[in-house]
């Protein structure tokens, strides 16, 4: 007999509660993630230019993007998305989790879906422990940290390229190899992360095609792996150039 | 040939269950891995022992009724095949394999191999139709023309089977493809116009009470899927979902 | 203890006074309604859900009827009407090519060998356009044509395209239709659907049907549930073959039950027997596989005509396409050149049977003939050649192109093919056997679909009343639809206006109580008895037994046969049978062996009936009454009539009743297809 009361509630409904609401969130915070991604790219691109211009434009970058006011409350929206991005994730995890008590005794899971489509949560914790690191290592150091300043033509500016060089630089830097590993490790995490994670954001929206969708997970393909490489090689030359 | 199946045994939904291992032999390759079964219940019957349970029904992949997960792929090895379709020539002579129910806490075990879907008609109830009642003298069929395309991409949409293939194969036991398969059906035809809106809310959010996990679009679905329902069905409801949330019809 | 009638009642099928044309239109005005307070008031119970069923209780619960559905699969959408594949017929005329409900009623008696019921027909013919336009309306997604319109396709024995399809899974779509308009009224509350449940027997009161004991599968439990009327939407029987292509889980329980309780089985040894089948293919076989009969129209049917090819075919040294041209038998197109392949389903299955006895069957068990497309392959290959102006193309091109326009038209039908044998129909030809596919017969019903016992209705395959003796191709999903949807919802009213003053029924009656009882006996019974064979190996032998004698032809000495050895059969399963497990869980051989013990009893008055018809109709063929070309030989004179059937205990002494068929609208005329 079909009962008419409903087995669980787990999960609420609504645009905030419900599941296909929890992935759009997920999906927005994502893909704006992706945005931010491109602006920090460019910014650290700058740093290929240092040794002809001795960091100066790298570092009038860093000023421009910690003080002008449009660009600190994208910042402010940054790490609410990676907060969120974060928090979101594990909600639908562990609800996914409750969603099967018991495990299949065999599984085949790589015959019909790809490896990092079925490891987000393993690729995003990676990340994030990277990040936490990151922030740490330069963030914080721009923020709080004591850095010394520049004079460009009467104008004082952080000098965060010497940060960066000091801290790529093992003589100067005992944790300067295990960095630069955590450093290509997080790029590689990020790298299969976005792999899956860039087309879903997109299938998630609902944003899907006959005609653009293939562009659309090429796109995505292309990113995932032109953005870690791109900031992995950025660390290799710093290492090369100063060593 | 001769195989070794190891099978999940459980007396009932509240009991524990267990794996199992049994030898079946002189099975042949035309043979169904359901006939396959039986020859193993029928040997199990006449020992004395219970006989595995499982469901079935039509035995020609339309009902939707058997549902077993097959060394680790839901209805097996094959693609657009259902449990009944299988041959066992797809298998090797002393081959081990496993044989589980599917597994979702919404669809609770009822004995062995056999569960308890009604979770899905439960969601088809509170939406999954357009609200017309029967009469002697509806509009003529052909003053509602459909494009082509829109009454293909509905009938793609129309042809699942209910097995539940795509929860027990997904990682997360969601069930986004039966649901959005019934969605994106009634959302291509001008019939299921006017209910659109409430119909996707009403049927997510049921989704969601009967406890089917989040969708994390790996795929896994489609490709299990024996009726090879697209993906676009999700991204339908997806877009229809947020329309109504956004517009607030 | 209910009443069994066991003398000659008449038989009156109630059929309205005036112009066939006007009977049903009358009849609709006449009928007594019951006013939609007073509906509140009423419950009907409707057992089974495919397409009568599901949509009985839909539209029973729309009127405003509090409706039980029942139905022993785990959900109402898994009814064995979604396997139908071809289509469903309706007077629409949409293709201007000279339709009308009359030449559907017409199609259709001719179709059913004259033995169907005209004013029964007429309606069915009148309502099947409603059929259409009702499915469309609930979003069934028909095929369409490049304008947007709904499109058609012809099948056999008519000459208009009438048939509304959508691909080769239009039973589908038609159920999953009906299933949502189903949920629709659970949602409402107005039904309550109780799925994994199983009619255990009807309780009648007063010589009414009050209500039934249902056995819910999950839990074991007996159930009582009372009712004003109980309608039977519980589907054909030819599982009592073992081998056909209905569901494992199809059976005769709910209808065999109500037959016990007073309810005339009528006509039940009209069985369609399909003749485009995969053939059997071993001992553990437990379900024949249907080709759609489309591939007739194309296919060409053949067996060798010389022994020793078939030798070597049986014996694996020759192929079948090494046979050259001239020692091919193309017995259809040979006995019956007018119509060649396209000849009806009874016609196709006898002549295929009558090559296989002479000894060309083509498979080991000598029990399958060639359906062969390479000719077909050949023709649209020359074609689409000529149309996409290839010069002079190789006999490989032509293959190629050919290939292309068989996937496109057949593709899912091959790959399903290749997919069960393991063998490439494009290259190959298909093996193909008849099957058993349809049971005619069925309870008897009036014009109003009630059986002979008052409040019990019988609707779709479980009934006898449209088919004659031989259904015609896309008329079975017609029939389910238009019982439920607008005939019963109708009819069923005249018998409940009596009922608005009765209350709830109550289930504590001595009535109930019996019932219940003899159903936990009889599953004590089964549970306990102690035997030692498997309920399956009765019913493959049951179905042996009746695929011999009772099956494509029939005789007198064979049926007499049949029948002793099914009753020392079962005589043999209350001995013998091993039930395992215990009454208080899921139980699968419980289920079963309750249905085969139903199944075992109904194939001995199959044979019954079989032996009383002493002429060759439709799916009836009685090798005493046949021409001197083999052709089946009617008795219009002796037979025109139903036979109807009073249990009395022991099946193959049931009491006969006739109900005399008029035809006042058709002439009776011989089928010829030479």
């Amino acid at each position: 007999m079909i009962r008419p009361e409903h087995t669980t509630s787990m999960a609420q409904t609504g645009i905030l509660k419900s599941s296909l609401a929890k992935k759009y969130a997920m999906a927005a915070s994502g893909l704006f993630l992706c945005l931010f991604l491109v602006g920090h790219l460019a910014g650290n691109l700058q740093l290929f230019m240092a040794p002809s211009d001795g960091g100066r434009q790298f570092n009038e970058y860093a000023k421009f993007m910690t003080t002008f006011p449009a660009v600190k409350l994208l910042s402010y929206l940054t790490y609410f998305a990676v907060l969120f991005h974060f928090a979101d994730g594990i909600v639908l995890s562990l609800q996914n989790r409750k969603a099967r008590p018991v495990r299949y005794a065999m599984e085949r899971p790589s015959t019909n879906a790809g490896w990092s489509s079925r490891h987000m949560m393993l690729l995003g914790t990676i990340v994030l422990v990277f990040l936490v690191t990151h922030m740490q290592n330069f963030w914080w150091q721009m923020h709080f940290g004591e850095v010394a300043m520049v004079d460009y033509d009467g104008v004082l500016v952080k000098d965060l390229y010497t940060v960066v060089v000091a801290f790529f630089n093992p003589e100067l830097n005992s944790f300067a190899l295990p960095a630069i590993g955590l450093y290509l490790l997080g790029q590689f995490a990020l790298g299969f992360h976005l792999w899956h994670g860039f087309s879903s954001g997109f299938q998630s929206m609902g944003l899907r095609h006959p005609r653009y969708t293939k562009w659309i997970v090429g796109l995505g393909k292309a990113f995932s792996v032109v953005v870690p490489v791109l900031f992995s090689s950025i660390v290799v030359f710093m290492y090369f150039t100063q060593a | 040939m001769d195989f070794t199946l190891k099978i999940w045994r459980q007396e009932g939904p509240q009991e524990e269950g267990r794996m199992e291992t049994y030898p079946v032999t002189g099975i042949t390759g035309d043979m169904s891995f359901l006939e396959m079964m039986d020859v193993l219940n029928d040997q199990l019957i006449r020992d004395g022992q219970d006989p595995v349970a499982f469901d079935h029904d039509c035995r020609e992949g339309i009902c939707g009724m058997c549902s077993m997960f097959i060394n680790g792929e839901a209805h097996g090895p094959n693609r657009k095949t259902t449990t009944c379709q299988l041959h066992m020539r797809s298998f090797k002579d002393g081959e081990t394999i496993y044989i589980e129910p599917w597994r979702a806490s919404a669809f609770p075990v009822v004995k062995d191999l056999a569960v308890d879907r009604s979770a899905f008609d439960r969601i088809i109830q509170v939406g999954g139709y357009v609200s017309v009642n029967s009469s002697g003298n509806p509009i003529d069929a052909n003053a509602i023309p459909v494009p082509k395309e829109d009454a293909d991409a509905a009938f793609n949409a129309a042809t699942c089977i209910g097995c539940g293939a795509c929860v027990a194969t997904c990682k997360n036991a969601s069930a986004m493809l039966f649901v959005s398969a019934k969605v994106s059906q009634l959302a291509l035809l001008p019939q299921g116009q006017p209910e659109r809106m409430s119909r996707v809310q009403r049927m997510v959010d049921q989704m969601d009470k009967e406890g089917f996990g989040n969708c994390t679009n790996t795929g896994a679905c489609e490709v299990e899927c024996p009726k090879g329902i697209s993906l676009d069905n999700i991204a339908r409801m997806n877009r229809d979902y947020l329309k109504s949330q956004v517009t607030g019809e | 203890m209910t009443e069994m009638p066991k003398h000659s009642v008449a038989l009156d099928a109630k059929i309205p006074e005036g112009p066939l044309a006007d009977k049903w239109k009358n009849h609709k005005n006449s009928i007594r309604l019951v006013n939609p307070a007073n509906k509140r008031l009423i419950d009907v119970i409707v057992v089974g859900t495919g397409l009568a069923g599901s949509s009985a209780a839909a539209s029973l619960a729309e009127m405003g009827y509090n409706v039980k559905a029942f139905c022993f699969q785990d959900s109402p959408r898994r009814a064995h009407s979604i396997a139908a594949q071809g289509g469903i017929n309706a007077a629409k005329n949409y293709q201007n090519d000279g339709d009308s409900v009359y030449r559907l009623f017409y199609d259709t008696i001719k179709g059913g060998d004259y033995r169907s019921r005209e004013a029964n027909v007429y309606r069915l013919a009148e309502v099947s356009a409603n059929i259409i336009d009702q499915c469309v309306s609930q979003g069934v997604p028909f095929a369409r044509d490049y304008g947007g319109l709904l499109d058609n396709r012809s099948f056999g024995g008519v000459q208009v395209s009438r048939t509304f399809y959508a691909k080769g899974q239009t039973g589908q779509q038609l159920l999953l239709g009906a299933y949502s308009a189903l949920s629709r009224q659970i949602s409402k509350g107005k039904v309550t659907m109780y799925n994994r449940h199983e009619l255990m027997d009807v309780v009648v009161v007063d010589g009414k049907a009050r209500g039934i004991i249902a056995r819910n599968l999950v839990t074991g439990e007996v159930e009582r549930h009372g009712a004003h009327a109980v309608v039977l939407c519980s589907g054909g029987y030819g599982n009592v073959f073992y081998l056909s292509t209905n569901a494992m889980g199809s059976n005769v329980s709910a209808a065999w039950k109500a037959h016990k309780k007073g309810a005339y089985m009528a006509n039940p040894s009209y069985t369609q027997i399909h003749p485009t089948c995969i053939p059997v293919s071993g001992h553990y076989q437990s379900k024949l596989t249907l080709m759609s009969e489309s591939l007739r129209n194309d296919g060409r049917i053949w067996v060798p005509n010389d022994q020793s090819d078939v030798e070597a075919l049986r014996n694996g040294s020759m192929r079948p396409t090494d046979i050259p041209e001239e020692r091919r038998d193309y017995y259809l197109e040979r006995r019956y050149p007018a119509f060649g392949n396209l000849v009806p389903r009874d016609v196709a299955s006898r002549a295929a049977k009558e090559r296989c006895d002479a000894g060309f069957g083509v498979n080991e068990a000598g029990e399958a003939v060639f359906l062969d497309y390479a000719s077909a392959i050949e023709r649209y290959g020359r074609t689409e050649a000529n149309v996409k102006g290839i010069e002079a193309p190789s006999a490989e091109k032509i293959r190629e192109l050919g290939e292309a326009v068989v996937r496109a038209k057949y593709g899912n039908l091959f790959q399903m093919y290749e997919q069960i044998t393991a063998d490439n129909p494009y290259k190959t030809p298909m093996r193909i056997y008849p099957a058993v596919h349809y049971t005619m017969g069925g309870l008897w019903v009036d014009y109003n679909l009630q059986t002979t016992v008052p409040g019990l209705y019988a609707c779709g395959e479980a009934n006898f009343s449209d088919h004659g003796a031989n259904r015609l191709g896309a008329s079975a999903l017609m029939q389910g639809l238009a019982d439920g949807y607008f005939v019963l919802p109708y009819t069923i009213g005249e018998y409940l206006a009596d009922d608005i003053r009765t209350g709830a029924i109550p289930t504590d009656t001595p009535e109930f109580e019996a019932a219940e009882q003899g159903v936990k006996d009889r599953i004590g019974f089964l549970l306990g008895n102690g035997g030692k064979t498997p309920v399956d190996d009765f019913h493959r032998r049951l179905g042996r037994i009746m695929w011999n004698e009772c099956g494509m032809s029939r005789n007198e000495k064979g049926l007499n046969q049949a029948i002793a050895d099914i009753q020392s059969l079962r005589e043999e399963f209350e001995q013998d049978v091993r039930v395992p497990g215990r009454p208080d869980r899921f139980n699968p051989e419980l289920d079963k062996a309750g249905r085969v013990s139903d199944l075992m009893e109904l194939g001995e008055l199959m044979c019954k009936d079989a032996l009383e018809r002493q002429e060759s109709c439709g799916g009836h063929f009685r090798e005493e009454y046949q021409t001197p070309e083999g052709e089946a030989l009617r008795d219009d004179v002796g037979h025109a009539h139903v036979s109807a059937w009073a249990h009395t205990g022991v099946p193959a002494e049931a009491t006969h009743h006739k109900e005399a068929l008029a035809f006042e609208n058709v002439e009776l005329k011989t089928r010829s297809y030479k």
